[in-house]
């Protein structure tokens, strides 16, 4: 069915289903999973070179005529850091779109919002298209659309946690309150997690852990791309209002009147 | 001219290495990198452009940083 693509900044996507590239059992399974996900953008992130390796790399088995790369901040913990990574990720010559991240806890991985904030606003100057991992917070968002950002990225729940939407209320009045897209990112773990994700009028869900960490990655990534679709056709169709009662679904006119039986 | 001279020593991506005296970082990250499709230098902590890796010849004492893509959520 149609639907119009999800645009952050000048990118144009057809997908709505970001997959992360990280914790798969191998390059292989990495690559046929995006294949099956149908996604057209993919997380990396900046870290050192193997010197002297001659092994294949990420980039080997990522089809880059499909699938635009979007670098992360991942492991950053100061602005300044993620700053730093940002312009070696954009230097690397492949995208300057940045998904920033800046963890504030090491056991939650939860984000220092007001470091994102800090490096958010001096991305946007240096001329990226930024896209910020936060958490669920209806102001924060709005603070990050008004400084520039391309799109916010709220969580569902911690990153890798695989629990779910925590907070769908957040989530639909972050969409009311910002006009750039909402991307759903970290804690779903299965299909009907993006799905509702989608329902709720999410632009977008990115996720890794549920696709790299199932069992059959592979299969997971074709669920996954099956209910970010789904979710969103039935947001644009429409859902009914939950009611307390039943309202019959067949006519009450014609019903075939009881029969008499002589005797009865 | 003993060893000393025609070489000089570097701190790349955290480990020491050597390297003959005038290379430049385009030549060193052809040395250590040379599959690498996507890749960023640093050079005591500025990012070197990559259109300054041919004019920039390395010193004695540089801490380069080679960074590249690896898989990430």
């Amino acid at each position: 069915m149609d639907d119009a693509p999800l645009r952050l900044g000048e990118l144009v996507l057809r997908s709505r289903l970001i997959v992360g590239t990280g914790k798969y059992p191998s390059f292989e399974v990495m690559r046929e999973a995006l294949a099956a996900s149908g996604t057209e953008m993919v997380t990396v992130a900046v870290r050192r070179i193997p010197l002297g390796s001659s092994e294949p790399t990420l980039l080997d088995f990522i089809d880059r005529e499909r699938i635009h790369i979007l670098p992360n901040t991942a492991g950053c913990t100061t602005a300044a850091e993620a700053v730093r990574t940002a312009m070696l990720a954009r230097e690397a010559g492949l995208s300057s779109l940045i998904k920033l991240e800046v963890i504030g806890d090491p056991k939650t991985l939860m984000p220092d919002v007001v470091a994102t904030l800090e490096a958010a606003r001096t991305l946007v100057a240096e001329g990226f298209t930024v896209l910020p991992y936060v958490t669920d917070d209806i102001v924060l968002a709005r603070r990050l659309e008004e400084i520039g950002c391309a799109a916010v990225m709220p969580l569902a729940a911690p990153i890798g946690s695989g629990l779910g939407i925590r907070n769908p209320y957040n989530l639909v009045l972050i969409k009311e309150a910002v006009s750039v897209p909402v991307i759903v990112d970290a804690g779903v773990g299965t299909a009907s997690d993006a799905a509702e994700c989608m329902e709720l009028g999410a632009d977008g869900v990115l996720m890794n852990t549920a696709i790299a960490c199932a069992r059959e990655p592979v299969r997971m990534a074709h669920a996954m791309r099956l209910a970010v679709e789904a979710g969103r056709q039935a947001y644009l169709a429409g859902r009914i209002p939950k009611k307390l009662y039943a309202t019959a679904s067949s006519p009450i006119e014609g019903l075939l009147e009881p029969v008499l039986r002589p005797g009865s | 001219m003993g060893e000393q001279s025609d070489t000089i020593a570097l701190v790349v991506n955290g480990e020491p290495y050597r390297i003959p005296r005038g290379t430049t970082a385009a030549e060193l990250v052809a040395r250590l990198a040379p599959r690498t499709p996507a890749f960023a230098l640093e050079r005591n902590g500025r990012l070197v452009r990559r259109q300054d890796l041919e004019q920039t010849a390395l010193a004695d004492g540089d801490r380069i940083e080679i960074v590249t893509f690896v898989g990430g959520g």
